[in-house]
Order: C-alpha cells, then structure tokens, then sequence
C-alpha cells in the first residue's frame, strides 16, 4: 500500500518533513530562549538577592551563653558558684521517636514526672536541631550508664555545662535566693536577646533582685551549619562577658551561730551594722535548701514545704509582720523627750493598769501589782506598760506616726532584695483610709505599747535599733557591699544610702535611753539580765518585747502554759553593742517563743558575742564615733543597682510563694 | 581532512556518527564531573553510576548496528508486549515510594514505562509511515488512540513525567507527519479546555500541590515550596561564573534536596554559574542540531518521524527538567538528560541515540 502514487507522495512528504523540521529547530530555539532568559533573571539580575539567602541558609547565629557571677560573703567565703554538671539532652530531629526515646532514658535513669513535663514544653518552643534538656546534673555513674548506651539512643547528647550550686544553700536560701528554669512567663519579660542560651534566672533573694547585674552579656558565634542545623565550621567568634561577681555584707559564720542559736525555733534574726546600714545577717527560720530548686523541684518535696505550718518558704525577715510589743518604748521614751512632751526627771505612778478618764476600761500592765513610781529608765528596765499608756496619750497618734516613721517604721526599708513588707504605723490618715474609721484615743493608748495595729518585720526593728544606736542616721539596708565587674580590678563599693539624719534636740535625751536600755542587760532587775557576764569586755543595750497573739478577754487570767503552741506569745529583742561604739544593731522575733528576755535574747547575745570577737578592745571601747560612711575610692560614682533591678513592688517574682499576710497577728 | 574523512568512514562503518557521539561523552563527561560534587564526593555512587553509562554505551551502539527497516518490522510487537507489561504493572507491580512503576523480573527489577518511551514513537512512526502523508482524519483518530493507552496506564502508576514524555513523544511524531495546522490548534485549545476537568477529576493532590507550589512556591516554603525554593537560591547564587566546583554550598550543605538526581542541573548552575550553563546549554544544542540535521538527511518516513521524535523528547527532556528546577515549570520528576544520576532514563536515552545513529549510517544501503 505504500506504493500507491509513489513518486507524488515522496515530494509532498519531503516537502512537509523540511517545513517541519524548520518548526523544530525554532521550536528548539524558542524554548532554549525561554531557558537561558529565566537563567539570566535569576543568577545575573537577580544574583545578589539570592547570595543573601544562600548566605542565611548556611550562616547561622549561636548564643554563647555568658557564666553567672558569683556571690560570695563578707569575708570572700563563697555562697553561690557555678559547679560543672553533665546535662541529659536530646536534640528532636535526630529521633523518630521522642516519646519512646525518653521511656527508654526513664529506664536508665532516674526521670521525674516535672522533667520529662518540663522537657515536652521546651520541646514544642525550639528548633529541632536544638538540644533540650531533659535531666540536669546526672551522677558520675548515670553519666556512664547512658554513655554505653549511647550507640542505641539516637539524638541522645550528655552535655557538660555549669550549673549553679549554693555550698550554704539551707543558710543563706532566704538572702542569696537561686535560680530556677526560665518559666514562660519570665520568656516575655526577660530581654530576649540576651538570655538566648540561657536555662535559668534568678528566682528569689539576691540572685533575683541582681539578676541583671549577675547574668552577663551573652556571647555569639557565627557558625556555618549545614541543613540540619549541625556546625561545620565557626566562622566568627564574640565571647560572652561574664556577669558581675557580688559581695555581700552577710557574714555566713555569723548566720550559722544565729542558726545554731535558734535550733529549732521558728523566727527572725536581722543583725545590721549600725554606722552605715550593712546587714551582718538576715535569717528565717525555718530555712530550706535552695539546691533544690536550682533544676526543678518535685511536686512532692514542694508541695510539703510549701503547705507546712511552719512556713519554711517564708522569708519572715522582710514579709512577717509582728506587733513589736515592748520593743517599742525606747522609742517612744525618746519621742517624748524631743517632742518636749515628757522632761528627763518625768515620773509615774503605776497601780498595774491605766485608764482614760471618763473611761471604765482598764489598760493592763503586764506586772498585775504595778511598778509603784517609775521614771523614763525604769520604765524601759522594767518594762512598764502604765508609763507608755500615759507617754502615749500625752503625745498623740500623730507625733508618734511622725516620729516612728523617721526611723523606718511602716514603710518598706528599700533592702536590695524583692518582696518586702512595708510593715503597718498606724495614723489617722490610715485609719480613715483603710478602716474608713476615725481615730480613737483608746487605740493611741495600746500603740504606746506596741500593740493594736502596730505591725513591724524584723527587718524593720533591727533597722530602727541601728538608727537610734547610732544617734539617727536612717541608713537603707544593704546586703550588697560591692560589684566586682569583669573589667574591673578592685569591687567596686556600693555606697551607704542613708535615708535620713533624725535631728538630736538634745543629746542627754538619747543618753538617757541608752542608758535605760543597756540596764535592761546590765542592770539588777533588767529584764534581759541574763545575758550580762561578769567578765564581759563591752556592753549591750536591749529591749526586750513579748507580742500577744490574740487578745484575752478583760479580767481574764492568763494562763501562758494552757494555750496552745502556736498561740503563744511571741518573744522579741532588740538590741546593740558595745554601747560606747556600736557596731551591731540586732532584732530577733521567736515565734511563739513565749518571753523576749528568756527566749529572743539568749540568741541576740551569742549573734553579738560572736561576732564582736573579732574586735580589740580598744576598738569596743572607743566612744570616738567615725564617719559612718566608709570612704569611697573617689574616681568611682556611686554605684547604684539599676532601678530595674530592685522593684519593691514585684511581689509576683516568686511565683512560688503564696504570700499571705499574717492576720493572726493583729489584734483588736 | 582525508584523516577525518577515513576515521569518519571507519565509524561510519560500525554505524555510529562521530559528531552525536562527541557530544553525548561531553554531556555523560559532565555528568560525572557533578555527580562527584552532588553526591558529596561519593566514588562508590560514581562507580555505580559509570557501570550504567557503559551498559547505555553498550546498547546503543547494539541499537546502532540493527538497520531502520527491522525496527520498523518490530515495532508493533514492541509496543503490544510494552502495553501488556504496563497493564502488568497496575496489577502485579511493585511499589516504591506510593507509585507502582516496576515489574519485578526476579533478576531485576524493569520499568516497562521506559521502554514505552521508544516504543510508542516507533508504534506511531510505523502506522502513521505505513498511511497517506499527510495521514487523514480516520488515521489521526487511530494513532490518538495508540497514543492515549499507553500514556493513561503511565499516569495511573502514577508517573506524571513519564507520561509526559510518551505523550510527547507520540505527538511530535503525529506532527512531523504533517497534520494540519487547523487540527494542532484546534487540539490545542480543545486540550486547554480539557485541563479545568482534569485539574477538577484526574489530576491526584500531589500532582495539583505541585502545580499550585510552582506558582507561588513561598505559600509553602518549609513543605513542597522548599525543593524550588532552595533551588532557585542554588541557581541565583552562583551568578556569573559560580562558586566553583565542589564549592557550592546550597548542595554541599545538603540545603539543596534529590541534588544528584533531579536538581543536579542547580549543582551545576551554582558552581559554573550562568557562564557555565552557556556551556552545557550549546552542548545540547549541538546534539539537538545534529539530531534534526540526521532526521532531515534520513531515508524513509519511519526513520524520519522516529528521529524527529526522539530529538524533540530530549528537547522537551532539558526543557522540562531546567523548567521546574527554576522554577517555570512544576516539579514533574524529569532528569536532566545524560547528566542526572540513575540508570533507567540513561539507558533509554542511549537507545534513542542509537536508533539514530542507525538512522543515519544505515542510509546508504536503503537508498538502493
């Protein structure tokens, strides 16, 4: 059949066949243009754009995380270090399987229920070729465990890293704090920057209030990774800048005695040096270990510090507010004196109670029988209520308001470290305020002695004991002395803030309570006589304070022994020393702890012997009163912490803690 | 000139034309060279790779020596047996990766729609040779049919660049034959038509993924916008002269996917850059002319339209697989021709040469 026409056939077919391949070849070169067109766009017109993203693609930034500054106490004993530790991780891409992954791990180790929580969180957050720990701190020995295990657990990594450790971490918890994992919440406030790399942050005490300046610069390098994010190669480097190391005024072997002393009592100690507002030390008690929240602690162990009575979680220095009971009346003795309200020779008779007139309520002293005539010295010595129910009410809620707040009462101290109480100072203004109540005279009446609304922290007394020993000068706690910046060669000092200096009218008022106070100790009938030795090379002025718990019906006998424990008196002193030349201010509160004189000063006594050991003779005995401002290098400016530091008010930096204030103190 | 012409002869002899041959060693050549730097400097994929290209070598020049006339005897039963394995596939195949391209022949494992990829060309050449030129209507209507069997069981494997290349491939030879422009107009938007029914009802989602990433591959950059993407910065990032060979850190860094196999040409295009695909691009250029030129040269309407249409696959071959590695195109799972790593596609190609080489050294016996 091909043969038909074959001749014709052949020319129309050759004909069509050129006519086609002529279609072709620009067929071909048609589309061969289109090609090369579109490969000009891209590698000459639009060459630069793409170098970019192949640049981004390899070119990858890593946080180089900075090392955490160190802590150390008055003496360069350290109290928060950064220990090597080797930290479970698992970087996700690498594993099918991450669930059975970690089943496998729980297998080898010990893997509690908040980690492997924790660990899924974090897993969700970050890049997949980014390690997530799962288990901080393994023992040598699970180190090894996983390490022969090793070749069957894809994507498992044991990394090497510094992890904070707190060598006094039961003693210095409530002070030094820890660190705890970052939380989601910290994420969004945290600079974001910065704190790329970083596991953990301050949580509480001075580890939060100083985070900024403890943290550090973060670091970077500039590293080609391939598409699964693995480094190939470093390509720059730009080390991280450590955070600042701290000194703080806190004397752990001072701390230590003050625990020992308290044994298993519950309270506060505050101990200040008194020329120039350093804390010696600041103890709650009880105290807890603050290792154990460094890496996540368990539901178990915080659930039953969080939920005992005893409160080990409360920093009671700062937050516990204690009607401070008799601890006041050398105040407000000396309220009297200035304000010209009573003279030096003022003197009382006391029947054992007080009255209004036109009142039937009788004002108890704690004595039933009276004092019989007391004068300002013995109404210190001795304790007597009567005296401060007349001195009150001759001088009036507002002078004793005005006066008690010039030495810190009721209001926050401005301490560099979060979550401080301002304790309560009552006045009308207050009263009308919050109670929407105006004032009665009958509440001037109980104030005189301490009680009524009257509430102070520890931290409160103890600083109000430093500015009355050291003839008025109103420092602001500090429990930092000094910064020592990597740059630096020498700390560099924080300097003393003092608040305020209280005008001395006359310096025999003073004189004159000095002198009832240190017979408080050094006196035949003191009631803190207990703590005076024979042979003891200086002398101490106090002022013992018993704080009821609640308030017993009028007439009612009380009987101390019947109540129950958590409804006994609270014990407090205060005290300084040596009398000539102070150099410690001291306030201690046993909760419960029945009498001041019996329970609160023993333990006052051994914190001032032990740490006034360290001074000559000479140096006790001196009156010449220094400046009480160390001078300062004078080419450094006052460092200051960055008021974003130290927020008073960020009382939710503890999530941990469920504050609640103590109401059971108050009493009507 | 007279030593040219001898060895011209001698080649001629044993059926194979110099110039194809040159410019198939330069591309297979540069193939190796990149396949050294996609596959991270990998011997061991390079041996396997080099046994491939000598078996390719090997049967195309057995194709070379067998004469046009018994190609054309044989094509039908070709086809017949190419069809009843395709059929064979959709019910014993084997699955790879959610496709079932393959027939497991105990020995090995054979992917008949590779061999559809000269068997239906040399079907349609023989029909459509064996008919009226230009054919008629009745005739068209028959080869559509030969046509579209084979190509539907291709994309019910699925195998969409497969089928694309059978497709065309039959087609270019229902074109050389002379159809009426009218006709491949009227196809043309009847096709256009087709494609809103068949984007709706035949087309699978990945298939239509593929479409829709490849018109705006950024809508998807870390899922099937990812391969295009990292292919583009591959290309756009070797500008004028490249980073260099074994320098390219889109594939080295491993940021560039199936970079020995499909994305090889974005290997290439990011360590020669755009002066080096000039090269590559002339090269095939040249096999393509030299193509063309052997089909125009060539006796009979079979080894005409056969030629033509093996010429024109491996166009559309560079076209498709350039196209969709920057992006014009959607990616359809074409190699670049000669240059990719696998073994299938090389062999197939080869055989095409061969059929031309055959074509045009078997002319002087037909002639008489």
């Amino acid at each position: 059949m091909a043969q038909r026409q074959h001749l014709k056939d052949h020319f129309i077919e050759q004909r069509i066949f050129h006519n086609r391949s002529i279609v072709a070849i620009l067929f071909t070169i048609i589309l061969f243009g289109i090609l090369a067109f579109r490969l000009f766009v891209l590698q000459i017109n639009n060459h630069e754009h793409f170098t970019t993203l192949s640049q981004n693609n390899r070119v990858s930034v890593q946080a180089t995380p900075p090392t955490r500054g160190l802590i150390y106490d008055r003496n360069g004993i350290i109290l928060a270090e950064n220990l090597p530790s080797y930290t479970l991780q698992i970087i996700p891409e690498q594993t099918s399987d991450i669930d059975n992954l970690v089943n496998e791990l729980s297998l080898l180790v010990n893997l509690r229920e908040v980690d492997i929580k924790k660990f899924k969180k974090e897993v969700r957050r970050k890049r997949r070729f980014e390690g997530i720990p799962l288990r901080f701190r393994l023992t040598d020995e699970e180190v090894a465990i996983i390490s022969v295990n090793l070749h069957r657990l894809p994507g498992v990594e044991i990394k090497a890293q510094l992890s904070r450790f707190y060598p006094y971490g039961r003693e210095t918890s409530h002070i030094v704090g820890y660190v705890g994992r970052i939380n989601e919440k910290e994420l969004k406030s945290l600079p974001f920057t910065n704190y790329s790399g970083t596991n953990h942050t301050g949580k509480l005490g001075i580890e939060k209030s100083y985070e900024a300046l403890l943290h550090g610069q973060v670091g970077y390098q500039k590293v080609e990774t391939n598409v699964r994010g693995r480094v190939l190669r470093v390509l720059e480097r730009n080390n991280p800048v450590p955070g600042n190391d701290l000194y703080l005024n806190l004397d752990i072997n001072l701390q230590k005695v003050a625990i020992d002393a308290f044994a298993d009592k519950r309270g506060a100690l505050v101990a200040i040096d008194p020329e120039n507002g350093h804390v010696l030390a600041m103890i709650s008690m009880p105290d807890y270990d603050a290792n154990l929240f460094v890496n996540g602690i368990d539901s178990k162990t915080y659930n039953a510090l969080n939920t005992s009575w005893e409160r080990p979680l409360y920093n009671r220095t700062i937050l516990g507010g204690y009607p401070p009971g008799s601890t006041t009346k050398p105040f407000f003795a000396l309220a009297g004196l200035e304000n010209n309200t009573i003279q030096l020779d003022h003197e009382i008779f006391c029947p054992g109670f007080y009255q209004l007139k036109g009142k039937a309520h009788k004002y108890r002293d704690w004595k039933k029988w009276g004092h019989g005539k007391t004068d300002i010295s013995k109404s210190i010595v001795q304790s007597c209520d009567v005296f401060y129910y007349d001195l009150a009410f001759q001088l009036g809620i507002d002078k004793m308001h005005q006066f008690m707040t010039s030495f810190g009462f009721g209001k926050r101290s401005g301490i560099d470290i979060l979550g401080e109480r301002s304790g309560l100072m009552p006045s009308r203004e207050w009263k009308k305020r919050v109670r929407k109540q105006v004032w009665f005279p009958g509440e001037t009446v109980i104030a005189g002695i301490g009680q009524g609304y009257v509430l102070v922290t520890p931290l409160q007394l103890a600083l109000g004991t430093a500015t009355l020993a050291n003839g008025g000068k109103h420092f602001q706690p500090q429990l930092v002395n000094a910064i020592q910046r990597k740059e630096d060669h020498v700390p560099r000092q924080v300097v003393p803030q003092m608040i305020r200096k209280i005008p001395i009218k006359r310096q025999e008022n003073w004189n004159e309570i000095y002198h009832g106070m240190t017979e408080v100790i050094h006196g035949a009938r003191g009631t803190a006589r207990r703590l005076n030795k024979p042979d003891m090379r200086y002398k101490i002025a106090g002022k013992t304070g018993t704080a009821q718990v609640f308030s017993v019906a009028q007439d009612a006998t009380y009987k101390e022994e019947e109540l129950e424990e958590r409804l006994k008196d609270h014990a407090l002193f205060m005290a300084f020393a040596p009398v000539k030349n102070p150099k410690i201010a001291i306030a201690v509160v046993v909760e419960n702890g029945g009498h001041g004189g019996s329970v609160a000063a023993p333990i006052a006594g051994e914190v001032i012997e032990a740490y006034l050991s360290q001074f000559s003779d000479e140096e006790l005995n001196n009156p010449s009163r220094k400046s009480p401002v160390t001078p300062m290098k004078k080419s450094a400016p006052p460092t200051k912490v960055p008021p974003s530091a130290v927020d008073p008010d960020n009382t939710a930096s503890s999530p941990l803690h469920k504050h609640k204030e103590h109401e059971e103190h108050v009493h009507g | 000139m007279a030593s040219r012409a001898s060895s011209q002869g001698l080649f001629f002899r044993f059926h194979i034309d110099l110039t194809l041959l040159l410019g198939l060693i330069t591309l297979l050549a540069i193939g190796q060279v990149i396949l050294y730097s996609a596959s991270g400097e990998n011997v061991a994929l390079m041996q396997r790779q080099g046994i491939r290209l000598g078996i390719a070598f090997v049967v195309m020049l057995m194709i070379a020596q067998i004469s046009p006339d018994t190609m054309r005897r044989w094509s039908p039963v070709l086809f017949i047996i190419g069809t009843i394995m395709l059929v064979a596939v959709l019910l014993v195949g084997t699955k790879v990766l959610g496709a079932q391209r393959w027939l497991n022949l105990g020995l090995f494992r054979f992917q008949p729609s590779e061999m559809m990829k000269l068997a239906v060309p040399m079907m349609l050449a023989w029909y459509l040779s064996s008919g009226h030129i230009p054919p008629r209507n009745r005739h068209l209507l028959v080869a559509l049919i030969i046509l579209l069997l084979p190509v539907l069981l291709i994309a019910k494997q699925p195998d969409l660049g497969t089928s694309l290349l059978v497709s065309s491939a039959g087609l270019f030879v229902i074109f050389m034959a002379g159809v009426s422009w009218r006709l491949i107009l009227g196809f043309a938007f009847a096709g256009l038509a087709f494609t809103i029914p068949m984007w709706l009802f035949l087309m699978r989602d990945y298939q239509r993924q593929r479409v829709l990433t490849m018109l705006n591959p950024e809508s998807d950059p870390l899922g099937s916008g990812y391969h295009i993407i990292q292919s583009k910065i591959a290309i756009g990032s070797g500008g004028t002269f490249g980073k260099g060979w074994l320098n390219g850190t889109q594939s080295h860094l491993e940021f560039l996917p199936e970079r020995h196999t499909d994305f090889i040409f974005s290997v290439f295009a990011e360590e020669f850059g755009f002066s080096g695909i000039l090269v590559l691009l002339s090269i095939y250029l040249l096999v393509i002319f030299r193509g063309i030129y052997i089909t125009t040269q060539a006796h009979g309407t079979f080894a005409r339209l056969l030629g033509a249409s093996i010429v024109l696959t491996f166009l559309v071959y560079i076209f498709v697989n350039i196209g969709m590695v920057s992006g014009i195109l959607p990616v359809v799972g074409v190699p670049l021709p000669l240059v990719s790593y696998g073994g299938t596609s090389i062999v197939t190609l080869m055989a095409g040469f061969g059929i031309l080489m055959s074509i045009h050294t078997h002319r002087k016996l037909l002639a008489h």
